[in-house]
């Protein structure tokens, strides 16, 4: 691979990597919008408000970067990085089209999920650092959270992959079959789930509810750095969107796939993008103590129950 | 000396010092995060010898669970800002620790340095070699440290519910963690 490719593969992840958070975040204006019986943003830009997220992100520049005085100031600054930074890795090992992904890593499924569980370190540390009561429970609630849906995370990808043969993303599509979707669809409910509730996305959102605990990790957040957390959030519905396509539906899988790919993929990630909206709009959010019960006693033997159906079937085979 | 060794030092080089930085520093927090960076550099220096699961395994399970677990129970517990004080010991206590974090790395030293001496081939171990070697060479290894595991698990439960009076009374479950849910109450 020469140095050329290399900074045009790692431009186009960049470019991927800010543009497609965008579109998501601007969708989930104008859906919540239709869904709660108005408009959404309508002005800036023209046509349909499409310009309204990066006026907010303009909005976000001007703003003052303040620093809490009470805060652990290098700890506090380096959190939205910490969040945002592993998505971007993570970007780069999703294939979206045949011949077409960032880099080639040979467990790309395992590197992904490593990726997302560094990236929830980035909000219990900025929670941490905040000084602030309403932050520390937050990070806190976070915390629990992560540790009860890593679990069911892992195990349900750990099955895709044994039902595939290989923890590389490329393989697994390549390995897809309709007959998946079927056999393998408690691991698909079980990974939507839990890519919801690491994501914090209602209905799981407690660590950050902003009726109880102001915004959580977030309250003392503020500008650019505010920013980088919602660009992170957003990032991760991108991500797991198209995690949830290659996995469980076949990433770019369909006719005339060796020129469309890229548009099945697109077609295929689309629709989990616009659930994981729906599902703030449609549902109250759960109870901290509820989020741990359907964790541990649902998801979890679920997604074992999957693992060993697969393990069955595979050895079977 | 290739750029793998160099890389090799370079991690193994932060993941000494911020070893040393998380046992020195005054302030909890900071030393489970000095913790995150060394186990992470720790991943680096087996990626570069070619384990790519081993450091991807070694990443999820230690800084996106273990110290999560940590962070956790620090939370809960006083973890202010400041540092500690109280937390450190005198200078007696210090250069013991000292004393004997040295002899033990000189006994591993002592143990592993004529390992080495004589260059291992760098090979790229797929994750389908390591399984198999997982569960082929080392199957009996690994089943007696999952049973190790399992007994500290129940180990764990048992005393987390040693100090409860009885289980048929009501209000044992309410002093519990979690709140009795809804569906428990209407029933």
């Amino acid at each position: 691979m020469s140095a050329l490719e290399i900074v045009l593969r790692s431009a186009a992840v960049l470019a991927a990597f800010l543009v497609l958070p965008l579109l998501v975040g601007q969708m989930e204006h104008k859906v919540m919008g239709h869904m709660q019986g108005r408009l959404g943003p309508m002005y800036a830009g023209g046509y349909h408000g499409w310009a309204q997220l990066i006026a907010d992100g303009v909005k976000f520049l001007q703003k003052e970067d303040l620093t809490p005085a009470a805060a652990d100031r290098w700890l506090y600054r380096i959190a939205p990085a910490i969040a945002l930074v592993p998505y971007l890795v993570a970007m780069a090992v999703v294939p979206v089209h045949p011949g077409w992904v960032g880099a080639e890593v040979p467990a790309s499924a395992l590197l992904v999920l490593v990726a997302s569980g560094i990236s929830v370190l980035g909000m219990l540390i900025g929670g941490w650092a905040s000084a602030n009561k309403y932050s520390l429970i937050g990070a806190m609630r976070s915390a629990a959270q992560l540790l009860a849906y890593e679990l069911p995370l892992v195990l349900s990808v750990a099955s895709v992959c044994l039902a595939a043969g290989t923890l590389n993303l490329t393989g697994i599509i390549e390995a897809w079959s309709p007959a998946w979707l079927l056999w393998q669809l408690p691991a698909a409910l079980v990974f939507l789930c839990a890519a919801v509730a690491e994501l914090n996305r209602p209905p799981f959102d407690t660590p950050i509810a902003d009726s109880e605990i102001v915004m959580g990790p977030f309250t003392e957040y503020g500008g650019l750095r505010f920013a980088f957390f919602l660009l992170a959030e957003y990032a991760g519905i991108v991500l797991f969107s198209l995690l949830f396509a290659v996995l469980f539906l076949g990433g770019w899988r369909g006719p005339g796939d060796a020129y469309l790919g890229f548009l099945w993929t697109a077609l295929k990630g689309l629709p989990i993008a616009f659930l994981i909206i729906w599902m703030r709009v449609a549902w109250p959010r759960v109870r901290a103590d509820q989020l741990q019960r359907l964790a541990w006693l649902g998801l979890v033997p679920v997604a074992l129950g999957q693992l060993a159906l697969t393990a069955v079937v595979v050895v079977s085979r | 000396m290739t750029g793998l060794d160099l890389a090799f030092a370079t991690f193994g080089l932060i993941a000494v010092v911020c070893g040393l930085l998380a046992v020195t520093t005054t302030r909890v927090v900071h030393a489970a995060l000095w913790l995150v960076v060394s186990l992470g550099a720790l991943a680096g220096c087996f990626l570069v010898m070619g384990a790519e699961f081993v450091a991807l395994v070694q990443v999820l399970i230690y800084v996106g669970a273990i110290v999560v677990l940590v962070l956790f129970a620090l939370m809960l517990t006083r973890s202010p800002i400041a540092a500690q004080t109280e937390v450190s010991v005198g200078p007696r206590r210090r250069v013991l620790a000292a004393v004997l974090g040295a002899a033990s790395a000189a006994l591993l030293l002592a143990v592993l340095v004529p390992v080495v001496a004589v260059l291992p081939e760098r090979t790229v171990t797929s994750t389908e070699v390591m399984a198999r070697d997982l569960f082929g060479v080392w199957v009996w290894p690994f089943e007696l440290l999952s049973v190790l595991l399992l007994s500290a698990l129940v180990a764990a439960f048992a005393v987390s519910r040693m100090d409860r009076p009885s289980e048929d009374t009501a209000p044992a479950h309410a002093s519990s963690t979690d709140a009795p849910l809804l569906g428990e109450a209407e029933a």
